[in-house]
């Protein structure tokens, strides 16, 4: 399934930095997206746009995550040569990452 | 004792001025406050201030003025905003001047400067935070350095009666955080308020951006009247707690999802977000809906800050060229990757002086590249871009041309051309010792 499906996103922009929330729609489903969508799977995802190291911090209490990514964004937003110079557009390009169905396992609903 | 309502009238400085108006007559508010200052903008209102010395404030502050002052002051309703940029005793005059022909003689306005340190950055040789090198690898390109001031400084101005509080640099929540640290006598000490005072400005700061701007996503995130979008209220306890609403007629929608984008928007460490005032903690921040268009967010805190203040240090950073055309139908995209084939060797053959160039197919892959892109079908039609830097503008001004002259040298059925070519004012950060910044406050009357 697409990560779309599960979660809502937003990217924000400090300088050459980009980062992108991924929070859960339903809390419920907070856990599997801490389970899948990883350091690992990003970087991949974003190979070829993120230079630098991508950082996780973990959200529970809004059911959310934030991924921190360095060198993103052509050197930094205001000498930037990029058509979308604050890489607004990224967090669609991360709705789009493929993730394992969550299996529910008869909790609580 | 009783809540603060704090309007948001602007998230940016070019944003839509009707959402202030309809705020300040049915948002029954007590602050109306306009973040207008992106990292860049200052510098360029420094550019604008060396050549015209009455000039270097926000370009929409008269019609900004214009449309609220008279609402404003028949209600009571103070205003508090960063549209000083690079000038902001100008921008206090400019307002009075406004306020005067409005009729409203006696308006007490408040400049708050300070902010502008270029002596002190120039001073000495302080490292620059992204590139690693130092003020001195800048030269004589350096436009401007401003540090972000925190609430100090604008809290003395509302203690003044000054209706209008308008200030150069500012920590953007410090806007918002200051009319809660006077109408409430916060202590500057007190963590645990300031932590929250910054969750209630980071969330109000960008105005629509948290009642349903940057976040429509047709079949997943609908939000009703993006064309009439409201801007949100705090309405804001004494301790802080706030409920994020928005006038009930206006469009949009405020929703536990727009909040939790808001909040972690441009935040890295959400348990360390460095202000100039406290480092505020968002990890145990949480928020409920508590009826249609209000949700309640509480849980900020903070520790000490670090005695540094962020400076923004705006310079002259070359020139960016660019040209774009289109291709449609069959085949668009074959013709455009030949036109951008074309551009590359022209640029070469004619020996155009560009440090960096791009290459883009704007439908293809200009924003994440060919990768991302490549399991999407052929669009019907491309818009082929190539934005080069240089050294100078002339330089510049070639990169564009050598896109133009594809409507005649060029593959079949290219349109649509348009090209610019403009300085680049790029922004760096250095962090100053914060005793080291003096901010006043200085009273206009219209």
């Amino acid at each position: 399934m697409k990560l779309r499906a599960m979660a809502h996103s937003r990217t924000g922009d400090k300088g050459d930095t980009s980062n992108i929330s991924v929070i859960a729609y339903d809390p419920r489903d907070y856990e599997h997206l801490r389970r899948e969508v990883t350091v690992e799977r990003v970087k991949a995802h974003f190979a070829g746009v993120v230079q630098g190291e991508v950082t996780r911090h973990e959200l529970p209490l809004l059911s959310a995550l934030n991924f921190v990514m360095g060198r993103t964004l052509g050197g930094g937003v205001t000498r930037s040569l990029a058509l979308d110079a604050h890489g607004k557009s990224l967090s669609s390009a991360l709705l789009d990452l493929d993730i394992p169905e969550r299996h529910h396992t008869g909790d609580p609903t | 004792m009783r809540n603060i309502r704090l309007g948001s009238g602007a998230g940016y400085s070019g944003d839509r001025i009707e959402p202030a108006v309809e705020l300040a007559e049915h948002g029954d508010i007590d602050y109306l406050v306009f973040e207008c200052l992106a990292e860049r903008t200052i510098a360029l209102a420094q550019q604008a201030k060396q050549n015209d010395p009455g000039s270097g404030f926000d370009p929409l502050l008269e019609a900004r003025m214009r449309a609220v002052l008279g609402v404003c002051a028949r209600k009571s309703i103070r205003i508090v905003t960063n549209m000083g940029a690079a000038n902001p005793v100008a921008a206090a005059r400019r307002t009075a001047a406004v306020a005067a022909e409005l009729g409203l003689g006696g308006l007490k306005i408040a400049a708050v400067t300070g902010d502008d340190v270029l002596h002190l950055v120039l001073a000495q040789n302080y490292r620059l935070e992204e590139s690693g090198g130092t003020v001195a690898d800048l030269g004589d390109r350096i436009i401007s350095a401003n540090a972000y001031l925190g609430v100090g400084p604008i809290r003395d101005a509302l203690a003044t009666g000054a209706q209008v509080v308008i200030t150069g640099r500012a920590a953007d929540p410090a806007l918002f955080m200051a009319p809660l640290v006077h109408e409430f006598g916060w202590a500057l000490n007190d963590w645990v308020r300031l932590g929250q005072g910054t969750v209630v400005g980071h969330l109000l700061e960008c105005a629509g951006q948290i009642t349903g701007g940057y976040f429509a996503d047709p079949g997943f995130k609908d939000v009703a009247g993006l064309a009439r979008l409201g801007f949100p209220i705090g309405e804001v306890a004494e301790n802080g707690d706030v409920v994020i609403t928005k006038v009930a007629s206006a469009g949009g929608c405020v929703t536990p999802a727009t909040c939790k984008e808001q909040l972690l928007y441009e935040i890295h460490d959400p348990s360390r977000y460095l202000q100039p005032d406290v480092v505020a903690d968002f990890s145990a921040v949480s928020v409920e809906e508590m009826g249609t268009d209000r949700v309640r967010v509480t849980g900020g805190r903070g520790s000490p800050p670090t005695g540094l203040l962020k400076v923004s240090v705006g310079y002259a950073d070359g020139y960016m060229g660019e040209g774009q055309i289109s291709y449609a139908g069959p085949g668009a995209l074959a013709r455009a990757r030949l036109a951008l084939d074309i551009v590359r060797e022209r640029l070469r053959i004619t020996k155009v002086a560009a440090s960096e160039i791009r290459f883009d197919l704007i439908g293809v892959d200009s924003l994440h590249g060919d990768r991302l892109a490549r399991n999407h079908q052929e669009p019907y039609e491309v818009r082929i871009r190539v934005t080069g830097r240089a050294d100078s503008l002339d330089e510049a001004i070639r990169i564009g041309n050598e896109v133009e002259t594809l409507y005649t040298n060029g593959p079949a059925g290219g349109g649509g051309v348009t090209r610019a070519a403009r300085e680049i004012v790029a922004v760096q950060s250095v962090l100053l010792p914060r005793d080291l910044v003096q901010p006043s406050v200085q009273l206009i009357e219209a």
